[in-house]
C-alpha cells in the first residue's frame, strides 16, 4: 500500500497536525518508506493467532465507588494557556 | 576516589560511615553539572538549590540514624516523569512550560526512600528516538570519544540524557523509560548498566505515555548492584495504574553475586543478524565464555519471530502514540498557537509543538488505525506480537535467561544515520523483541570495541524474574571488570 | 393499526432504532475518583485524570460495572463475562484526552428485549442490540464570550450506559412507549435516574423510511434528543423530510442531524467531507474486563422486582384490572405505596382510591407520590374506618379532602367532625318513621308499585341523618317498614 498526497493530507487532518503543501512530498516519501518496510509482516502466517491484548500478566482491576479525587480546580487550571475564571477556553465553536 | 565516581552502594555506605556528608556528595554533582552540562546537554532542567536543600535534610536524617536506602543519593530523572512543581517537558516544545501539580509514582517512591533529584534529564522528544537527536532542547552528547576522533557521538536514546549523565558522573544513577530499548540501548552506548523491568513491575502513573502497552520505567546506573538498589525503590504495585501488577518486590540486591551454577543460558540464533558488527559479535562470544566459566550451561535456542519485532513495533508504538498524544491540543496545558477556529488552533498548536519525528509517528499511527487499514496493520501487528511472545515463552521452558548483544553497533556520531528513519530504527533491532513480549531485560557493559567505545550485552529473563538478570549481569560485570571511564567526565572537568 | 405516512407516491412505513445514553448512578466517575454528582461549581468535579493530564491513567469503577450488569439483567439481556474497553479517537473541545473510552467490539451486555404496550393494548417486543459502558464528555458554553467557548469538565468521565435498540420501532408512539419503558426499568433498577432535563438520559434517533416489503433504506441519526416528546416529534419530522427527498427523486444521505424543536425541523450537523474516522483500538491502559458468573448471579438475586413482573403479580394477587396494575407499577414508589395501602385490606378498593382520588389530588397539587400529603398508612387508616363501618363511602370522600388539607388522621377527623356513622337502629328507625310520615303520598305510590321510589326514601333518611347513617341499616329498616 502506498500513500498518495490526498491520503497524507487526510491523515494530517485526522491527527490535527497542520501541514504545508511543501511538506507533502517529503512526508509522503518517509511514510511510504516506513510502510514499505513494515510490509515484511505479510510473510508471517498469523492464521488462528489471537492478537495480544495487554501483556498477559494481570487481569483488569476495579476500584471502589468512592469520591477520592477532584475539588482541585487550581491544579486543573494551573497550566491552562487561556483560562477565564473557572473555565478553559477555545476559539468559539459554532454548531 | 572522587565523589562523582562512587557507586550508589559505596556512597550509601560512605554516608552512613560519615566519610562525607550528603551535602558534599550532592554538591559534587551539582558542580559537575554546572561544569559539564553546557557541553553534554544531558539535563533539560537542573534543580541545584532544591537538591542542596534536600541534601541538608538527608544529612539531618543521617545524623539521627534515620537513613533510608537512598538517603542523600543524587539522581537524575528522565524528563518524562512528572515531578511536582518541577517543569516536565518530555523534551517537547509543546510542554516546554509545563509544571505538573503531581508526582509520578516512580519518582515518589525514590523520594520516599531518600533520593535527591539533581535535575531532569534530556531525551528524545516524547521518548521517540534512538539517538537523542529529536529533543526540542537540543541533542545530548555522549561523553565517550572514539580513539583519536573528537566527533560528538550520540548517547543512544531515548533515555540518552540519563545515560550520559550517569556515565559522566553528573548523577549516581538515573531513571529511564524503555518502550523499545530506550534504557538498554543508551546504557550500552554510554558504558553503563540499564534495566528494563517486566511490563507492570513499575507503575506508569505520572510518567508521560509514549506507547502504553510497552512503556516501562527502569534504573540506569554504573553497576548492576546500583540498578538493583534503584529498582528496589522504583518497583511495586500501584492501584492508580491498571496494568501495574500486584506482586511482592523481592530483595533485588540479594540476587547480585548469586551463584550461577546450573543456570541455563539461551543463545538465540536469530540475533546473529545482518549488520551485527564483528566487535560486538566477539564481545557476545566472550560473554558466553564468561557465563560458562561461572557455571552456566549454554543452550542454543531459536526465536523465529525476532526479525519481525521492529516492524511490529513500528506499527504498535505509533498507533498508541497517535492516541496518547491527542491530549496535547493547547487547551488545558502546554503551549497553544491561537487560530480562528478550534480546528485551526489544534492544527497550528500541534504543528508548532511537535518535532518532525513525533509528527511522523503520529501520522503513521493515525494511518494504521484508520478505517480499512486497522486489520492489515494494527491487528496483524498485535498477532505477530503474540507470536514473538510465544517464542520467548517456549524458550524459557528450556533456559532461564537469554544472552544477546544490546545493539548492533557501538555509538555513532551525531549526523550519521539520520537521513532515513528506517535506518535509525534498526538500532533497536535487538531490544525491541523483549519489549514487545513484556519481558525484563538488562544491558551490561562488557568491554571496549576497536574504536574505544563501550559495548553492551543484553540479558533477557522470564516475566518478573529480574533477579536472574541481576545475578547473571553481576557475573558478566565482574568477569569483564569494566572500569573504563568516558573522556568527558566530572572528575576530568575539575 | 400500524402507523404509516402517506406520500405522493404511496404509503410509507418508518423504521426507527434508538441509541439511549443513560447516565449511571454512581458516586464517582467511570475511571476516576472525582464526584459524578450533578451540578457543582465549574471544573470542581474534575480530577487530573478527567482533564487528561500527562501520565494520568484510568482505573475502572466497580459499581459502574455492577450497574451495567444489573441493567443488562433488567433488559433480559446476555451478560458478556469478558468485555473490553476501546478508545474512540476524535478531537473536540470537551473531550480532554482526544479519545472517549467506550466498548466498541466487546460490550458488557449483548442482546436483550423490552416489552412495550401501546394505547390500544397492543404489546410489542423491541430488541436490544447491546449495552456498553463509556465516558461522558464535558460541556462547552458558547454564550459567555464573543470569541471564545468556555469549557467545563464536570461531566467529563461520568459513566454512561449506551443502550442500542434494534431497528424494531415503527411509529413515534412506539418510540415514546419504548423510552418510557426503558426509563421505568432503569429507575426500578436504580441504575439511572432517567432525568432527561438534567441530561441523564438522552437519545440518538436513527430514522429511515421504506415502502411496504422493502429492505431498509438509508438512515439518518438525529443526535442527542433530550425529551420523549421531542423524540416523537423528531421522528415524524425527519420521516416526512426523507419521504419528500425520495419522492422528489433524490437520495437520503447517511448523516448526523440535529432536531430543532423551535422550528420543528431537523438539520444536517456535520458535512460529509469531515467524515469521522474514529480509529477504534483496545485501550492499552486497560486490560480486558472479566467478570465471574457467580457475581452476575449474585447481582441477579438482588435485583428488585421489575415493572412487568410486578404488574402481573398485582393482577393475580390483588385481583385488579391489568390497566390499573400498569398504572400502579409506573413508578416503584407508587407501587410500594399501593401495596402498603392494600396490605390486609380490600385491594380493589385500595386501587380505586390510589388511582382515583389520590392521583387526582396529587395532580391538582402538583405533587409526587413521595411527598403526598396523605401517607400510605393514613390512607389505609381511612379504609379501615370504612371497613369497620365507622364511616361510609360518602363520608370517606369528605374525610379524604380534610386529610389532604390538614394532614390529620381519618380517625381524628371523624372525631373532630362527629362523622361517625350511625348504626343505632333506634335512631334510624325514628328517622325512617319520620320520613315516611312526611311523605305519605310517595309511600302510597311506592306501595302501588313504583319501586324506584325506594332510592328517594334512602336519600331522605340519609339527609335527615346528615349522611352519617349506615346505608345498609337504612335499607334494612326501610324494607321492613315498607
Ligand atoms: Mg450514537
Ligand atoms: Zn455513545
Amino acid at each position: 500500500m502506498s500513500l498518495d498526497p490526498a491520503t497524507v493530507r487526510r491523515i494530517a487532518r485526522l491527527a490535527r497536525i497542520g501541514i504545508d503543501e511543501s511538506d507533502l512530498p517529503a512526508l509522503q516519501g518517509e511514510l511510504n518508506g516506513i510502510l514499505g518496510w513494515v510490509e515484511q509482516l505479510n510473510e508471517v502466517d498469523v492464521e488462528g493467532v489471537t492478537p495480544m491484548v495487554g501483556t498477559g500478566h494481570a487481569a483488569l482491576r476495579t476500584r471502589d465507588d468512592v469520591v477520592t479525587d477532584g475539588n482541585c480546580r487550581d491544579a486543573v487550571l494551573s497550566n491552562a494557556p487561556d483560562a477565564v475564571g473557572p473555565f478553559y477556553t477555545v476559539p468559539k465553536v459554532v454548531e | 576516589m572522587s565523589l562523582t565516581e562512587l557507586t550508589i552502594a559505596d556512597a550509601a555506605a560512605g554516608l552512613r560511615a560519615r566519610k562525607f556528608s550528603a551535602t558534599e556528595l550532592v554538591r559534587a554533582h551539582t558542580d559537575a553539572i554546572a561544569a559539564l552540562n553546557p557541553r553534554l546537554n544531558a539535563y533539560i532542567t537542573t534543580t541545584p538549590d532544591a537538591a542542596l536543600a534536600a541534601a541538608t535534610h538527608a544529612d539531618a536524617a543521617l545524623a539521627k540514624g534515620e537513613a533510608k536506602p537512598l538517603t542523600g543519593i543524587p539522581l537524575g530523572i528522565k524528563d518524562l516523569f512528572c515531578t511536582n512543581g518541577v517543569r516536565t517537558t518530555a523534551a517537547s516544545n509543546i510542554l516546554k512550560n509545563f509544571v505538573p501539580p503531581y508526582e509520578s509514582t516512580v519518582t515518589a517512591n525514590l523520594l520516599r526512600d531518600g533520593a535527591v533529584f539533581v535535575g531532569k534529564t534530556n531525551l528524545d522528544e516524547f521518548a521517540m528516538g534512538s539517538a537523542n537527536i529529536t529533543s526540542a532542547f537540543g541533542p545530548v552528547e555522549n561523553p565517550w570519544k572514539r580513539k583519536g576522533d573528537d566527533a560528538a557521538l550520540v548517547p543512544g536514546g531515548s533515555s540518552g540524557g540519563s545515560a550520559a549523565a550517569v556515565a559522566a558522573g553528573l548523577a549516581m544513577g538515573a531513571t529511564g523509560t524503555d518502550t523499545g530499548g530506550s534504557i538498554r540501548q543508551p546504557a550500552a552506548y554510554c558504558g553503563i548498566v540499564g534495566l528494563k523491568p517486566t511490563y507492570g513491575r513499575c507503575s506508569r502513573f505520572g510518567t508521560i505515555a509514549y506507547a502504553s502497552s510497552l512503556d516501562q520505567a527502569g534504573p540506569m546506573a554504573r553497576s548492576v548492584r546500583d540498578c538493583a538498589i534503584m529498582l528496589q525503590s522504583m518497583a511495586g504495585f500501584d492501584v492508580r495504574d491498571s496494568t501495574s501488577v500486584n506482586r511482592d518486590v523481592p530483595d533485588y540486591s540479594a540476587a547480585v553475586g548469586r551463584s550461577l551454577k546450573g543456570l541455563k543460558v539461551g543463545i538465540p540464533a536469530e540475533y546473529r543478524a545482518e549488520g551485527l558488527s564483528a566487535e560486538i559479535e566477539a564481545a557476545w562470544q566472550q560473554g558466553i565464555e564468561w557465563l560458562k566459566a561461572a557455571g552456566c550451561e549454554i543452550v542454543d535456542v531459536s526465536l523465529p519471530h525476532t526479525k519481525y519485532g521492529l516492524a511490529t513495533y513500528y506499527i504498535v508504538a505509533p498507533a498508541e502514540c497517535s492516541s496518547n498524544l491527542a491530549r496535547y491540543d493547547g487547551l488545558r496545558f502546554g503551549e497553544r498557537v491561537e487560530g480562528p477556529t478550534l480546528d485551526a488552533m489544534y492544527e497550528a498548536t500541534r504543528r508548532a509543538g511537535f518535532g518532525p519525528e513525533v509528527r511522523r509517528r503520529i501520522m503513521m499511527g493515525t494511518y494504521v488505525l484508520s478505517a480499512g487499514y486497522y486489520d492489515a496493520y494494527y491487528l496483524k501487528a498485535q498477532k505477530v506480537r503474540s507470536l514473538i511472545r510465544r517464542d520467548f515463552t517456549e524458550s524459557f521452558q528450556k533456559v532461564d535467561v537469554l544472552l544477546t548483544p544490546t545493539a548492533p553497533t557501538p555509538a555513532f556520531a551525531q549526523g550519521e544515520k539520520t537521513d532515513d528513519p528506517v535506518q535509525m530504527y534498526l538500532n533497536d533491532i535487538f531490544t525491541v523483541p523483549a519489549s514487545m513480549a513484556g519481558m525484563p531485560a538488562m544491558s551490561v557493559p562488557v568491554g571496549l570495541g576497536a574504536t574505544g567505545l563501550p559495548l553492551g550485552l543484553q540479558l533477557i529473563g522470564r516475566p518478573f524474574d529480574e533477579e536472574t538478570l541481576l545475578a547473571a549481569g553481576s557475573a558478566l560485570e565482574s568477569a569483564a571488570g569494566f572500569t573504563h571511564r568516558p573522556a568527558i567526565r566530572a572528575e576530568g572537568a575539575k | 393499526m400500524s402507523y404509516t405516512l402517506e406520500g405522493r407516491t404511496g404509503t410509507w412505513e418508518i423504521v426507527v432504532g434508538l441509541e439511549v445514553h443513560a447516565q449511571v448512578i454512581s458516586h464517582s466517575k467511570l475511571f476516576s475518583g472525582a464526584s459524578a454528582s450533578y451540578g457543582g461549581e465549574p471544573n470542581t468535579h474534575v480530577s487530573l485524570v478527567d482533564a487528561g493530564f500527562p501520565g494520568m491513567l484510568p482505573v475502572l469503577n466497580h459499581e459502574c460495572v455492577a450497574q451495567a450488569i444489573r441493567t443488562g439483567l433488567g433488559l433480559r439481556a446476555r451478560i458478556n463475562l469478558e468485555s473490553r474497553f476501546d478508545r474512540k479517537n476524535y478531537f473536540y473541545a470537551d473531550l480532554p484526552t482526544g479519545y472517549q473510552i467506550s466498548q466498541f467490539t466487546h460490550p458488557i451486555v449483548g442482546e436483550g428485549t423490552v416489552e412495550i404496550e401501546l394505547g390500544d393494548g397492543t404489546v410489542r417486543h423491541i430488541g436490544i442490540t447491546r449495552l456498553h459502558m463509556e465516558q461522558d464528555a464535558g460541556k462547552s458554553m458558547h454564550d459567555q464570550d464573543p470569541t471564545r467557548s468556555f469549557i467545563d469538565l464536570n461531566r467529563a468521565g461520568v459513566a454512561l450506559m449506551e443502550i442500542v435498540s434494534e431497528p424494531d420501532i415503527r411509529s413515534p408512539e412506539e418510540a415514546g412507549a419504548y423510552l418510557r419503558k426503558l426509563r421505568q426499568i432503569l429507575r426500578y433498577l436504580g441504575t439511572c435516574d432517567g432525568n432527561m432535563e438534567e441530561g441523564s438520559m438522552r437519545a440518538d434517533v436513527n430514522v429511515s423510511v421504506r415502502k411496504a416489503g422493502e429492505p431498509f433504506r438509508t438512515r439518518c441519526e438525529i443526535k442527542n434528543v433530550n425529551s420523549i416528546r421531542y423524540v416523537m416529534h423528531a421522528i415524524e419530522v425527519e420521516a416526512t423530510r426523507q419521504i419528500a427527498v425520495w419522492e422528489d427523486g433524490g437520495e437520503v444521505d447517511q448523516e448526523t442531524r440535529l432536531f430543532d424543536p423551535s422550528r420543528n425541523e431537523t438539520r444536517s450537523l456535520r458535512s460529509k467531507e469531515d467524515a469521522h474516522d474514529y480509529r477504534y483500538f483496545p485501550d492499552p491502559d486497560l486490560l480486558p474486563l472479566v467478570v465471574e458468573q457467580a457475581w452476575v448471579d449474585e447481582l441477579e438475586r438482588a435485583l428488585p422486582e421489575l415493572p412487568d413482573d410486578k404488574r402481573d403479580r398485582f393482577v393475580k394477587q390483588y385481583g385488579i384490572p391489568r390497566y390499573d396494575a400498569s398504572v400502579l407499577v409506573a413508578e416503584q414508589a407508587i407501587a410500594d405505596y399501593y401495596e402498603e395501602v392494600a396490605k390486609g385490606r380490600d385491594a380493589r378498593l385500595a386501587a380505586n382510591w390510589v388511582t382515583g382520588d389520590l392521583f387526582g389530588a396529587l395532580n391538582r397539587t402538583g405533587r409526587s407520590i413521595q411527598d403526598s400529603p396523605i401517607s400510605a398508612q393514613a390512607l389505609g387508616g381511612m379504609l379501615d374506618l370504612m371497613a369497620d363501618k365507622t364511616i361510609n363511602g360518602k363520608i370517606a370522600k369528605e374525610v379524604f379532602e380534610d386529610m389532604l388539607e390538614t394532614g390529620d388522621s381519618a380517625a381524628d377527623i371523624v372525631d373532630r367532625k362527629g362523622l361517625k356513622q350511625v348504626t343505632d337502629t333506634g335512631a334510624i328507625d325514628a328517622a325512617v318513621a319520620d320520613v315516611l310520615a312526611r311523605n305519605a303520598d310517595k309511600v302510597a305510590e311506592y306501595r302501588g308499585g313504583k319501586d324506584r321510589l325506594f332510592g328517594f326514601f334512602v336519600g331522605q333518611v340519609m339527609k335527615a341523618m346528615a349522611g352519617k347513617a349506615n346505608p345498609a341499616i337504612v335499607n334494612e329498616a326501610l324494607k321492613k317498614v315498607l
